[in-house]
């Protein structure tokens, strides 16, 4: 029998629905980062493009893998894999062997999110879960930099790249210093203008601030992210690092090269701002992103590492349940002290 | 109870595998994640604490008539102590160099729940005979376990099994398995790998059983 269309539909709230889906969210993502990966082959070469396809075909075969048959097509196209591997593969060194590569993909998917129960579910960035297992795992090579690709050599591989699988890497012989590694151990700053245009060395896409802005503002626009969350990151780390500056400021890096250098941009507007991870009310994205400037800046400047935004992105994220759980907003007409 | 073979056969075998301290009841967590970084400290502290575990449970079960139930936790965690410390001494005069790389986690078998675990549930409750068939199987899991555990860390952390390397010179180290997280990482791993063999199991038991149902 066939229903006649009512004349007056009634239904229960929401009544509004939007067309925001997660692979919708994912895709965004992606665009966005476009650009900072179109500049990451620019600057490094054939390389970097072999490094970014190792860790995406790790992420997504993992998730292939591990997905029971009934949700596997549903899991692989929303994209999420891709995304989770193409934002650790920006974090990687470009002389990274590409069994690495894939097996940080792999790590990503399996340890930072299918473990806890798929999309959604997860506590830690997976991107990041998978970077901080690689540089616990092989210091070396997550630390070893290429200098720049020079006009004419876009298609030289380097060696490293090839190692067999679980084997040793043999570099090619030159490397060079991040913006970074040369303020922690020479006390030697960038200019700004080559952090922002991105002529620097670093992982494959952590050099162009502009780039990296410019997606940013394009999830912003796109309501896909929180604009509490970057802007509290960037303007903490500007503040703490701009007090440290003068009190002293032959030993400290001015604001400005806090910002710009190292991966804090790609962190704070693509790492940080995953709604999985990070506190959903106002007050606790000011908290999470307070807490990550800091840990940032005190890392960098007391730390072993010259780099600190991994490991302050993954311990906000461990506090993230605690944060939403005590900036809950006041439920409408309760809690009020009676007079 | 009665004293047939198989029961004593059951009482052993439960131990190595479906009631594993390490992988199924998870005890004993301490040695476990902290000496396993290579395969030789794995079985230095597995055998130790087998001797312990068998000692303890031998004397707990002869003595249970007489250790008054008020202070029997006390008396037990004695007993321990005494065959901790016996081993404690044999291993610093017998092999120095592993009794220094076990370091403090030798005087803390005393400490290791699934010791006391066992006294507790098992030995005080049953004759000598099945005490110790009982701790022989648990200490066999707990070695299994620690050895499982120690071997993929250090295959993995250094390229070699007992110290012999496996893959030649130009192995790629995987240094975090050799560090705290490692052990964390590969018992979580090796966790998740048992509870999926033991859903296997029984999704293949009740199939078995739908099967025979059906036939009749």
């Amino acid at each position: 029998m066939k229903q006649k269309d009512p004349r007056l539909l009634v239904q229960p709230a929401p009544l509004l629905k939007q067309r925001m889906t997660a692979a919708q969210a994912m895709r965004d993502a992606s665009y966005a980062l476009l650009p900072v990966t179109l500049a990451g082959f620019w600057f490094f070469g054939l390389s970097a493009l072999l490094v970014l396809s190792a860790s995406i075909v790790g992420a997504v075969l993992t998730e292939w893998f591990f997905s029971p048959a009934d949700v596997r097509r549903e899991r692989l196209w929303d994209g999420s894999g891709i995304l989770t591997g193409l934002l650790l593969g920006l974090t990687l060194p470009t002389t990274i062997p590409l069994w690495m590569a894939f097996l940080g993909g792999a790590v990503s998917i399996g340890l930072g999110k299918l473990i806890w129960g798929g999309l959604g579910k997860n506590l830690f960035n997976p991107a990041l879960v998978g970077r901080a297992f690689l540089s616990a795992t092989f210091p070396n090579a997550m630390t070893t930099w290429a200098p720049l690709s020079q006009p004419g050599d876009f298609f030289h591989v380097h060696a490293s790249n090839l190692a067999l699988p679980f084997m040793h890497v043999e570099y090619d012989g030159i490397s060079a210093a991040t913006p970074l590694g040369l303020m922690k151990f020479d006390n030697e700053s960038t200019p700004w203008t080559d952090l922002i245009m991105g002529n620097i060395s670093g992982c494959i896409g952590e050099t162009s601030g502009l780039l990296l802005v410019l997606g940013g503002v394009y999830l912003l626009l796109r309501r896909d992210i929180d604009w509490r969350i970057p802007v509290s990151i960037l303007l903490s780390v500007a503040v703490f690092s701009g007090v440290l500056y003068a009190t002293a400021p032959g030993n400290y890096p001015d604001p400005l090269f806090s910002v710009f250098a190292g991966g804090l941009l790609i962190g704070a507007l693509y790492m940080a701002t995953d709604p999985v991870t990070s506190p959903l009310t106002p007050r606790g994205a000011w908290i999470f992103g307070i807490g990550i400037g800091l840990l940032v800046v005190l890392i960098r400047v007391y730390g072993g590492f010259p780099e600190g935004v991994m490991y302050a992105i993954l311990l906000m994220n461990a506090a993230t349940p605690l944060i939403d759980r005590y900036t809950q907003p006041r439920v409408f007409g309760r809690g009020v002290k009676s007079r | 109870m009665p004293r047939t073979k198989e029961n004593a056969y059951e009482e052993f075998v439960k131990g190595l595998w479906r009631d594993n301290p390490v992988f199924v009841q998870v005890l004993g967590m301490c040695p476990m994640l902290a000496v396993t970084n290579s395969a030789i400290n794995a079985i230095a502290m597995g055998l130790a604490t087998f001797f312990v575990l068998v000692g303890s449970s031998l004397l707990v079960s002869s003595l249970r008539r007489w250790i008054p139930k008020q202070i029997r936790i006390s008396c037990y965690i004695i007993i321990i102590a005494t065959f901790v410390t016996v081993t404690d001494f044999t291993l610093q005069a017998l092999v120095p160099k592993v009794h220094k790389e076990l370091g403090a986690f030798i005087p803390l078998i005393v400490a290791n729940c699934m010791i006391l675990g066992r006294q507790e549930a098992f030995a005080a409750k049953h004759s000598v005979r099945l005490a110790v068939i009982d701790a022989l199987g648990m200490a066999s899991g707990f070695m299994f376990a620690l050895f499982t555990l120690g071997a993929v860390r250090e295959i993995l952390g250094e390229g070699a099994l007992f110290g012999v390397s496996l893959f030649g010179a130009d192995f790629e180290p995987w240094i975090i398995m050799i560090l705290p997280p490692g052990g964390f990482l590969t018992l979580g791993l090796l966790l998740l790998f048992f509870s999926w063999v033991k859903e296997r199991k029984q999704q293949m038991i009740a199939r078995l059983a739908e099967a025979e149902g059906e036939a009749q």
